[in-house]
């Protein structure tokens, strides 16, 4: 037996939402706004142990073609309430939500975070996420004021805001002696002021420190200052690095990152969104996983993505022909509105020209190729062979661990839970139990700061 | 004649709305934050029947004043999001229906409409929210949007400002209500044939253009439950009345006697005509503070001990009625002769004067064929008999 220290490897859950990853078509997809599917969803998840769930958030219905896009799933119900919901349904499981710094007030966020944290004893997690753009402003007073080169600016102020709300109170105001009849020890308790360009708002919060202090921080992003923001600030990161070459890149250029801002590389782990497909034989996984992709990108879907990147209504497309030979429009226009990964198209000339490339030399037609581009499942075999691949990132610093998200609502973690995380336990490398009672226990994070100083990069 | 029941709400918050209510032996008042404690006021609650709780809320810390900021050490301050505690709430019961307050001047309708359709599902239809409007400087400077000037106590209920943000309540409910009817009940299809998860003919952008905000639509959450969740207000005054004639299905007044609640019921059904909605169910409950005892003295007693140790005797907007569940209960039936509905009773200690309302006041107005004996419905609509309203948007 080796005598080396092995990681533990962290697990989470996404919920997922409106994308084209959950085939909703398969008879076993249950609802995606019912509470029965979330509390079904949790309890699966908490009966592995899991660190904690996932949601996402929208704010606007995805649109393509001026029309609302209904070849996914469409709708969700709001993010805070479901969590605080679910706190009522499960005992230990992390409960971390999406919420946008851009249509949101510092003030209300961190009051809605305080509030989760206390009424889930601990458990409540935010997902720090930015957005700038008009077609969501309009569903918002604001409307769509901020430039998309401010976003990480005022993002950066809202968290820095947000976390002085959270350490406004000092945890020790609230005596509640009904003898002395002395119920606050201060008599200005939660005071805060702050004042910069996006922001100039003081006062008193109104909600006594929470369980954790702050609710754990996650953020999301591959740019350098998505990158730069989350090791000043972030607890977690997500990331979306599926090899385990691109994943030890990314894990070692983030961690190096933390000495600058005064953190150790135990303060911020990384946890990359994953997939998986199961099954008894390798072959029968294979199989599974082609079925799955192709449920995923139907006829419809592959021409949609395509237009996503050719930027054009391309609806008389022949999906099971070549790529289209005219390049991809270019400007500020886009096809597709609310949609993320629109973002990443930054030369869709080069990318539409790569495509084309791939497709002649591998003899793909179009839906081929957009099954083969989009495709990102990261884990495909016997659960034994998955526990150990899972196992092998981990070790070799791909990532800390995995948020999973299965392609069947609700259900679809079962079997993960139920094959693969036995078997991560009997390796040593998973807990067989919860040790602490709140997520910044599970994630094992150092107790944040206590001198009421915050990190955000300045 | 048989009578007609009545309807009951309890009012929660933090440990009653006597200021020194936290100090009674069977107060918690180191858990008035923590989820277990609303657990069992809810299940109180529902042992009683009632048709749903209210859970009250503000952007600011509370005070002595409504409408100024205090620094007292000897009062409860300190609270959560009112609409997190109910959807935690929720889950862990059947029939009762939930009205956590949200303050519509600094929050934004979108937000709130998927949260009130949310908590409509994490409850399976018995959610609905009390709108409340923030005239206090203290608070928008939390948001820093906007500049509000002291409040004029003396035209604290007409002022311009108050009308203001009264208009622009009632711009937010239109929007909260076009949003949840802007997906009709059928939009999802999941037509495997197609593709097609949704009938994008059944979605609809809601385009609200008002004074105060203007909002696109269509909601990202389904049409709840409900269809329409249940929309409450409290008004002391003209301007409020009006928000509650045109915007709400239920209203809280707080008369001083029949002859008054008969006055604001008229009131609250003039404004519901001008409105054009003399057709539809508004219910309009009396608001009562409630010190309630098995004695009346020894409900005296209490009421003299809490405010003896409050340091004040005890006033409220609301007239607070001190005695026997059997003599309140001579009360209700009184007031309900003036035209009120319902009552909203806010128990001026927890859990005791909720328990007296529970396990005193309602059975004597069971026996007096004055409210109901089992849950009637499923659904606080169902209990409060609103019917489930037609999509706006839909056209068959």
């Amino acid at each position: 037996m080796t005598t080396q220290i092995r990681k533990q490897i962290h697990l989470a859950a996404h919920f997922p939402g409106v994308n084209n990853t959950t085939v909703w078509s398969d008879p076993a997809s249950g609802s995606h706004v019912e509470f029965a599917s979330f509390r079904e969803f949790a309890q699966i998840a908490e009966r592995g142990k899991l660190d904690f769930l996932f949601l996402a958030e929208g704010l606007r219905l995805r649109e393509q073609n001026d029309r609302i896009y209904d070849l996914d799933v469409v709708g969700r119900p709001d993010t805070f309430t479901v969590l605080a919901a679910l706190a009522a349904v499960t005992e230990r499981i992390g409960l971390t939500g999406t919420i946008n710094s851009t249509f949101n007030e510092p003030y209300e966020v961190a009051r809605q975070f305080a509030s989760l944290d206390h009424l889930s004893d601990g458990r409540a997690a935010w997902n720090v996420v930015t957005s700038w753009d008009a077609f969501t402003g309009e569903n918002f007073r604001r409307g769509g004021f901020l430039a998309q080169a401010d976003r990480y600016d005022r993002a950066k102020s809202f968290l820095q805001t947000a976390l002085e709300l959270f350490d406004s109170w000092r945890g020790d105001e609230v005596l509640a002696d009904a003898d002395s009849g002395t119920f606050l020890t201060d008599p200005h308790p939660g005071a805060f002021g702050h004042r910069d360009r996006f922001f100039d708002i003081s006062g008193h919060f109104d909600v006594p420190r929470s369980p954790q202090g702050r609710p754990v921080v996650f953020q999301a992003g591959d740019s350098d200052e998505g990158r730069d923001f989350a090791a000043a600030s972030a607890d977690v990161i997500f990331s979306r690095h599926s090899t385990l070459e691109a994943g030890q890149a990314f894990y070692t250029d983030v961690k190096g990152r933390l000495p600058r801002f005064g953190r150790t590389r135990e303060e911020l782990l990384i946890m990359p969104a994953a997939t998986f497909v199961l099954g008894d034989t390798e072959a029968e996984a294979r199989d599974l996983a082609h079925e799955v992709r192709m449920a995923q990108v139907s006829p419809a879907t592959a021409i949609a993505f395509l237009e996503q990147l050719w930027n054009r209504d391309l609806s008389d497309h022949d999906p099971d022909g070549p790529l289209p030979s005219v390049d991809p429009l270019v400007g500020e226009h886009t096809i597709a509105k609310g949609r993320a990964s629109v973002r990443m198209h930054r030369d869709p000339v080069a990318t539409a020209d790569e495509w084309r490339a791939k497709a002649e030399v591998e003899g793909l037609t179009t839906r081929e190729l957009i099954v083969e581009v989009t495709g990102r499942q990261s884990f495909i075999g016997t659960p034994a062979a998955v526990a150990a691949t899972i196992d092998e990132y981990v070790q070799a610093d791909a990532s800390d661990g995995f948020v999973l998200a299965p392609h069947i609502t609700p259900g679809g973690l079962g079997p993960f839970v139920d094959q693969v995380v036995p078997l991560l336990q009997e390796r040593g490398v998973f807990r067989a139990d919860y040790e602490g009672t709140t997520l910044r226990e599970h994630l094992g994070l150092p107790l944040r700061r206590t001198d009421g100083e915050s990190a955000v990069a300045s | 004649m048989t009578p007609t029941p009545l309807h009951l709400v309890a009012a929660l918050d933090g440990a009653g709305w006597h200021p020194a209510a936290w100090r009674e032996p069977d107060a918690r008042p180191r858990e008035l934050l923590r989820a277990g404690y609303w657990v069992d006021l809810a299940a109180e609650a529902e042992a009683g029947l009632l048709d749903a709780v209210t859970i009250e809320d503000a952007l600011n810390l509370q005070s002595d004043d409504p409408f100024t900021p205090d620094d007292r050490t000897d009062r409860v301050r300190g609270r959560l999001d009112a609409v997190l505690v109910a959807s935690r709430v929720a889950p862990t019961t059947r029939h009762l229906g939930f009205l956590p307050t949200a303050v519509v001047t600094h929050t934004e309708p979108f937000h709130l409409s998927k949260a009130i359709a949310t908590l409509d599902y994490v409850s399976t239809g018995r959610a609905g929210v009390r709108v409340q409007v923030a005239a206090r400087p203290d608070t928008a400077t939390h948001f820093g949007r906007r500049e509000f000037p002291p409040v004029d106590r003396a035209s604290a209920a007409t002022g311009p400002l108050v009308t203001e943000l009264f208009d622009e309540a009632a711009e937010y409910v239109e929007v909260l209500r076009r949003l949840w009817d802007s997906w009709e009940d059928d939009a999802e299809i999941r037509d495997a044939a197609t593709g097609r998860f949704v009938d994008v003919d059944k979605l609809h952008y809601v385009d609200f253009e008002g004074r105060s905000f203007s909002v696109r639509g269509p909601s990202i959450t389904p049409r709840p439950p409900q269809g329409q969740p249940v929309v409450a207000a409290l008004g002391h005054a003209q301007v409020p009345w009006r928000l509650i004639g045109r915007s709400a299905d239920l209203g809280f007044v707080t008369p001083t006697d029949a002859a008054d609640a008969a006055r604001l019921v008229t009131a609250v059904r003039e404004e519901q005509a001008a409105a054009g909605r003399a057709e539809e169910t508004v219910h309009v409950f009396g608001d009562l503070v409630v010190v309630l005892d098995d004695e009346e003295t020894t409900a005296r007693e209490r009421l003299a001990r809490l405010d003896e140790r409050a340091g004040t005797a005890f006033t409220s907007d609301a007239h607070v009625f001190t005695g026997t569940p059997a003599q309140l209960a001579d009360l209700l039936a009184d007031w309900q002769q003036a035209g009120l509905t319902g009552f909203r009773l806010r128990p001026a200690t927890l859990p005791h004067d909720l328990r007296q309302v529970t396990r005193g006041l309602v059975p004597e107005l069971q026996r007096r064929g004055l409210f109901r004996t089992g849950y009637e419905a499923d659904t606080l609509r169902g209990l409060l008999g609103l019917t489930r309203p037609a999509n706006r948007y839909a056209h068959a």
